[in-house]
């Protein structure tokens, strides 16, 4: 069909023009020249011979590991008359809710600014810059005063935001009616139900084995485990990253998880990237900014309390402070509803050369936003590693949870289908916690915003992020969070208000995940 | 395939409904949207493109110029198509869309006017419409890409008999040599979309409080 040649062609371009700047197209180019002396090449089929030499060198897997990258962080290339805030999100009533709420975010950290005196940014006196190097691996040692400093916003806010949403076009009668949804979000998206999450998440199905199930110590290790492990590592032989997603959906052995991940986020450590990594280390020690002082303090409210993740404190600065100074994560913004927050440089207020961006990667920290690195810490210890996953999962994945969107993995969508598979299949359980004034939304949003990290047990919530990365959605965030209340169903039915029900499902860290998923979507009757 | 658009008068739209409106409590749930092209000689269709807003379903009715120059009746060149899979949900209801000649039922020459029948079943949406709709006809060839000399050359002279003196063969080089041409060509005309990484202006990142724009 005409259409579909003229809409592959146009994502083929698209996808070769953003290889184009990469690494690998001028390692490609290099490749290819330095193949030309060979004597199997011939210039009457130069094209052929040279694309067989790269099959044959393994080039050519690197490229298709790239393509399907970009396949799966980019999407698709839109109508040509659809303007670019189009691609980052299509519902206008959406890009204005989200424009609003960054105002707000940008209002407080102004104020902040006037209130304590401080500038957003400053250049380090070389004093300042020595010492800073000298303690760069051991950041975690320094008490700076930071108690006039509170967060921007919490989660708490923000679902109050996002429970204001509402479609000027759509019935929103003051009266209960058939249109008004029984939860807090009120916006009428599309989320599947549990036969196309099973027909989704197939994988997790009864009779395929899993990892966090079938490698409990009462299975025999011949029945699933050992056979895992082998395959997992024919995977990290080939090289190959779509083999390597589909692999993950069951599960990741430990000692293959590291590997694994890098190979599905297509990040391969060359010199390049650990000089990228030094030269915004430099960039932090240089300059000072405010956005800084809320790194610190989230840091020490959050992961420095928690029992599994204060051992990482000094490798979490030195991944934030330097997230903060990376410009490349501005590129995400072309297809996150979200924008970078704008300002000029002192004295030249509205000339457009003196524009920046603030901070540098345009992503102001919210409380808890250090968690989505901490569980990072377990698998990679070299900073310029952990700092490229962790870049590369949150511009793939980590965003969506805190920017207004229609996307199927945005929070939005994602509080919309935990809200209605309990409804669904726990009618009971829903009515009593909404008649009481607790509703499921409120205690489960934290878990999702955060990714359940910091809730649940490491290694359970490793296997949990193990399939967010094979089926490239977030969905199964909220399949987890709907499954936990199935599973607390019966205290919950006892409980009488909203503190008692938090109580209940306070602590999640002797929770199973797969077990859970695995009973919610393919045993329970429905 | 280059397009060229058509300059046209959208008319207002007419809701279609059962009963008398003034008493009738739901809202409607058909539109018909006429569309007219006037000094313009009747054309042949390439492409129509519009933003949606929350209509679910689109047919497309098209009167032509018949052969004994009269305007003949009315047909329907696209059915029921379907603009949001689920029309209760969001999915579809503000995307752009381009429906193009070859999707249509009929041959789309000679287009005198257009009636867009928008339907929209679900109750939930207050209202639904197309919006920024646009018609193109076919526009002129563009240029190729090789100057006429390379891709056609002139065979005048008699083909020397260089076969048996071990030369290759001149048309075959040719060939090759076209496709290097183009192979840098395409290389010299693209560029690349890398940013450079520096987040302040000549080494100053002094800043104001930050802009609400």
């Amino acid at each position: 069909m005409l259409q579909e040649e003229s809409d592959l062609s146009l994502i083929i371009a698209q996808i070769v023009q953003k290889l184009k700047g990469s690494n690998l197209y001028s390692q490609l180019e290099r490749q290819a020249w330095t193949c030309l002396q060979r004597p199997e090449i011939r210039l009457e089929s130069l094209k052929e011979d040279i694309k067989e030499f790269f099959k044959i060198s393994g080039w050519e897997k690197k490229l298709q590991n790239a393509v399907y990258s970009e396949l799966n962080v980019y999407p698709l290339p839109s109508h040509p008359s659809a303007p670019p805030e189009h691609l980052k999100e299509p519902l206008v009533y959406m890009r204005k809710a989200q424009g609003s709420w960054e105002k707000r975010i940008l209002k407080s950290l102004n104020s902040m600014c006037t209130e304590l005196s401080i500038p957003l940014a400053r250049k380090r006196p070389v004093g300042e810059q020595k010492e800073l190097l000298n303690k760069w691996n051991e950041m975690g040692t320094d008490e700076p005063d930071l108690s006039l400093f509170r967060p921007v916003y919490a989660p708490k806010d923000f679902l109050e935001v996002l429970i204001n949403l509402r479609n000027p076009n759509y019935e929103n009668g003051d009266s209960l009616s058939f249109r008004t949804n029984l939860g807090l979000i009120q916006v009428p998206l599309k989320v599947k139900d549990i036969p196309e999450l099973k027909e989704c998440f197939i994988e997790l199905g009864l009779s395929t084995g899993q990892l966090g199930i079938d490698d409990s110590t009462q299975v025999p290790p011949e029945l699933f485990e050992n056979e895992h492990v082998r395959i997992g590592q024919k995977v990290l032989a080939q090289q190959d990253s779509a083999a390597a997603q589909q692999y993950i959906r069951q599960g990741s052995p430990t000692a293959l998880r590291a590997e694994l991940w890098a190979l599905i986020l297509n990040i391969s450590s060359q010199p390049e990237d650990i000089l990228y990594y030094e030269q915004l280390k430099t960039n932090v020690i240089q300059h000072d900014l405010l956005v800084d002082s809320l790194i610190y303090k989230d840091v020490k409210l959050t992961a420095s309390n928690d029992d599994y993740y204060f051992v990482f404190e000094d490798y979490l600065y030195q991944v934030l402070l330097c997230f903060s100074r990376d410009t490349s994560v501005l590129g995400h913004f072309a297809y996150n509803s979200a924008s970078p927050p704008k300002s000029y440089i002192r004295g030249k207020l509205g000339l457009e050369e003196y524009a920046v961006f603030y901070p540098p990667n345009g992503v102001i920290p919210f409380h808890g936003f250090s968690m989505y690195v901490a569980p990072l810490c377990f698998l990679y210890h070299e900073p310029y590693k952990l700092y490229q996953i962790f870049r590369e999962m949150y511009v793939r994945f980590f965003f969506r949870l805190h920017s207004i969107s229609s996307h199927p993995s945005g929070i939005v969508s994602l509080c919309l289908l935990f809200e209605t598979l309990l409804q669904t299949y726990l009618p009971q359980l829903f009515y009593h916690l909404r008649e009481i004034g607790a509703q499921p939304l409120r205690i489960s949003f934290k878990w999702m915003v955060r990714a359940f990290s910091g809730y649940l047990a490491t290694d359970q919530l490793l296997l949990l992020w193990d399939r967010i990365l094979g089926y490239n959605s977030l969905e199964i965030l909220a399949v987890l969070a709907a499954a936990v209340f199935a599973f607390r169903a019966v205290n919950l039915m006892e409980v009488t208000s909203l503190a008692a029900a938090e109580a209940v499902l306070a602590d999640l860290s002797t929770l199973k995940v797969m077990p859970l998923l695995q009973i919610f979507l393919f045993a329970t009757v429905t | 395939m280059s397009r060229l658009l058509v300059p046209c008068h959208v008319k207002s739209t007419v809701a279609l409904q059962v009963g008398d409106m003034r008493t009738s409590q739901g809202r409607p749930g058909v539109l018909v949207v006429d569309v007219t092209f006037p000094n313009v000689a009747p054309f042949e269709l390439q492409e129509i493109t519009f933003k949606n807003y929350y209509t679910a379903f689109l047919s497309i009715r098209v009167r032509q110029l018949t052969p004994g120059a009269t305007p003949g009746k009315w047909v329907t060149c696209l059915r029921n198509r379907c603009l949001m899979p689920d029309p209760h949900s969001e999915e579809g209801a503000q995307e752009y869309v381009s429906l193009f000649k070859h999707q249509m039922l009929c041959d789309m020459t000679r287009v005198l006017e257009l009636r867009l029948i928008l339907r929209q079943p679900s109750p939930l949406w207050l209202s639904f419409t197309v919006e920024e709709l646009q018609i193109y006809q076919q526009g002129p060839k563009s240029p190729s890409l090789f100057p006429k000399w390379l891709s056609h050359p002139v065979c005048n002279e008699q083909p020397a008999p260089c076969a048996e003196q071990g030369l290759p063969d001149p048309s075959r080089v040719s060939s090759e040599v076209q496709q290097m041409w183009a192979l840098t060509e395409m290389i010299r005309a693209s560029h690349t979309s890398t940013r450079i990484g520096r987040f302040d202006v000549d080494g100053c990142y002094d800043l104001n409080l930050l802009s609400y724009t």
